[in-house]
């Protein structure tokens, strides 16, 4: 630590403070020391500002204003929202942060198992506040264990809602993916139109040996929330692992993923779709660490930010010096709609081997003039046209997934959220 | 009946067009022959409403409403088809979508419904079959990876299956085997009707042996300096273009 001295308490910090000692520490399947300990290493590192160097682009402590109190117990009127995928889908319903079993149905194959979460080692790689406060805070979520083997068919959809305004909640989840298991699992976070609250998510993954995952987050909060959500993500030997995020509501978001490979000859895909307007700031955080040789990465991430919205990406691949014939692509792209409209991208390589293909790239521009004439030549109405042109842009994000199921899925949230016909 | 008047359109302080004047009426095919630069893709879009250019003088009226107070959506929907000498490549928009999106788009603007999706799929089958334009072809994001040829052809299918009453063909030979020059011809020609013009940009005689042109004219340097008959483009072909333009044009 430098000799720097602390800055002044913000008016959220103090509040937290104050939330916290007023907690009730033994709940959720997490003792209190557990807290004590996380909300130390809070205390100590405060809300984050742009001089830490992993938030430059998300001042936490100037947006963050006010801190809500976390919601105390599960909201009783819930609007569940209709399931995404008309194949067959098991619902979770995590409400204000708690598990709500009565709200859940479907029905999971063997070997699936889902139980209020239970206090375990931590799978993030490094010490982050905001990572820290769900750690303090945490509510009841849930741990998903898929068995080994086991090909679960029916998708699994957790439902995050946040009822009434002015809470905060902090779910976290576990979810095990066992040896050569085969799962999908879809997280959507969603609050009442208009409401002012705060989200704070953590999420801990484990793909096993020879398994195949896929993970989908659809962030849809309301546009006043502030929405929080950090994932560790490990992966073993021969996995083949999906990861989609797609950011759609919020006045501000922040999404980090933490990935490390852990086994050899494994891929994986993180993508993501950020579609931004009004003041909306996005920020989606990214972390590959290729811990072992050979293994393989594709991320992609597509923003499409109008009005004075303001999209960040900052990705890092790190190739450790035994991870030999490592392949790790970055891409960043976005399409600005205004003037006013910012990007921040910042793709970052690290790389300690020698016999390595990676590469990393980052794109800003808006749309094509002569590609818009040519469809409005054919009588298409020029809204009509820009928003096809915004849906190709993205398309690329999400063909990429070879699992037709989720490119479907994923497809119909892009067009209903672009408001677009086809 | 389109009917351009004393047309000037200039793009980035240059002047490409310097007054042209013609009219088309239904039923008629007129050809625009012309050196290299000499304005005739300009005028293609200045006709289909791109917004690069700036109109300092004239007017284009077409049935009636001055084309150059509508945009490029509104012309196609009056009935204005270009198709163009460079067709653009878009990924992400598949084929199949955006024609019927540009079918229905138009049918719309008309207080027509929208076309079924088994009939459309009926009608493209149908017209991309006359066409050569293969199954394989429509499965593919729009124009992408297309062959120079295939794209014209792809033009061609896009007009028959919008079924404008203005038709701008702006060198659809260009790039086209002898086969596809025949096929694209006789796409064109099943067009041709009494209530339907067409302007056809070319540099060659050989796509006026398969679509006879009514008319003839000679753009140089943004103007239109000789019109005639279709044995006008007979004698350019013997004699190049140097009687019309002056001793600067090859
Ligand atoms: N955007 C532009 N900026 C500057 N000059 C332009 C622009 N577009 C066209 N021009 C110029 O206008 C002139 C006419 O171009 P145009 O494409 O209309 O010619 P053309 O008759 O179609 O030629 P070709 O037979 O080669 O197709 C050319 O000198 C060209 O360089
Ligand atoms: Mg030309």
């Amino acid at each position: 630590m430098n000799a720097e001295v602390r800055v002044q308490e913000t008016q959220a910090e103090a509040s937290l403070i104050e939330q916290f000692a007023g907690l009730a520490k033994d709940q959720g399947g997490v003792s209190a020391e557990t807290r004590e300990k996380a909300f130390a290493e809070f205390k100590e590192a405060g809300l984050p500002h742009r001089r830490v160097e992993e938030w430059h682009y998300t001042d936490l402590r100037a947006k963050m204003r006010q801190a809500f109190a976390p919601a105390a117990n599960a909201g009783e009127a819930v609007a569940l929202p209709e399931l995404l995928d008309d194949g067959a889908t098991a619902r979770i319903a995590i409400v204000d942060g708690y598990y709500r079993a009565d709200l859940s149905s479907g029905v999971l194959p063997e070997g699936v198992t889902i139980s209020p979460i239970a206090e375990g080692a931590s799978l993030f790689p490094a010490k982050d506040a905001i990572i820290s406060l769900n750690a303090a805070f945490q509510q009841e979520g849930v741990s998903i264990e898929v068995a080994e083997g086991v090909e679960v068919a029916t998708a699994i959809e957790i439902s995050h809602i946040t009822t009434g305004a002015e809470k905060a909640t902090y779910p976290r989840n576990r979810f095990v993916v066992g040896n050569g298991a085969n799962v999908l699992i879809v997280e959507r976070f969603l609050g009442e139109a208009g409401a002012v609250y705060q989200t704070n998510a953590a999420t801990e993954i484990r793909v096993g040996d020879e398994a195949s995952a896929t993970f989908i987050k659809l962030q849809d909060e309301s546009r006043k929330a502030q929405h929080l959500d950090s994932v560790a993500l490990k992966i073993g030997a021969h996995a083949d692992v999906n990861h989609f995020t797609l950011n759609a509501g919020s006045d501000l978001s922040r999404t980090q993923l933490f990935v490390e490979f852990e086994g050899e000859e494994s891929n994986l895909g993180a993508r993501g779709i950020s579609v931004l307007g009004d003041t909306q700031h996005s920020d989606v955080t990214l972390f590959v660490d290729h811990a072992v040789p050979n293994c393989e990465s594709r991320e992609l991430y597509k923003s499409v930010i109008a009005d004075k919205a303001r999209s960040v990406f900052q990705g890092k691949i790190i190739v450790r010096p035994d991870a030999q014939k490592t392949d790790g692509q970055m891409m960043v792209q976005s399409l600005l709609l205004s003037e006013e409209a910012e990007m921040n991208a910042k793709p970052e390589l690290e790389i300690f081997a020698d016999d390595v293909q990676c590469a990393h790239g980052s794109t800003t521009g808006e749309i094509d003039e002569d590609l818009l004439f040519y469809l409005r030549a054919r009588g298409i109405p020029e809204a009509e046209a820009r928003k096809m042109l915004v849906l190709a842009f993205l398309a690329e994000a999400i063909e990429e997934i070879e699992n037709e199921r989720v490119v479907a899925l994923l497809e119909t949230q892009l067009r209903a959220l672009l408001g677009s016909e086809e | 009946m389109l009917e351009i008047k004393n047309l000037h359109a200039h793009v980035e302080g240059n002047e490409i067009l310097r007054g042209i004047d013609l009219t088309v009426k239904p039923g008629e095919v007129h050809a625009i022959m012309g050196p290299n630069g000499s304005g005739k893709s300009t005028l293609s879009y200045v006709l289909a409403g791109k917004e690069d250019y700036e109109i300092t003088e004239g007017s284009i009226s077409y049935n009636g409403e001055d084309m150059l107070e509508l945009g490029a959506d509104e012309r196609a929907a009056a009935g204005m088809f270009l198709a163009f000498q460079y067709p653009i490549e878009i990924p992400g928009v598949a084929t199949m979508t955006f024609l019927k999106t540009a079918l229905n788009a138009q049918r719309r603007s008309r207080g027509l419904e929208d076309l079924p999706t088994p009939e459309f799929m009926k009608l493209v089958k149908e017209k991309s079959k006359d066409l050569n334009v293969s199954p394989e072809m429509l499965r593919r994001p729009l124009n992408v990876g297309f062959s120079g040829g295939e794209k014209k052809r792809a033009e061609i299918l896009q007009m028959a299956l919008l079924e404008p009453t203005l038709c701008v063909l702006d060198e659809t030979d260009s790039g086209l085997d002898i086969d596809a020059l025949r096929i694209v011809s006789e796409g064109v020609n099943k067009l041709r009707d009494p209530s339907r013009g067409m302007i056809v940009i070319t540099h060659y005689q050989r796509l006026l042996d398969h679509i006879v042109p009514d008319f003839v004219h000679v753009l140089s340097k943004g103007k239109i300096v000789k019109s005639g008959g279709k044995e006008l483009a007979l004698e350019l072909e013997a004699n190049g273009y140097a009687d019309y333009v002056g001793e600067e044009a090859a």
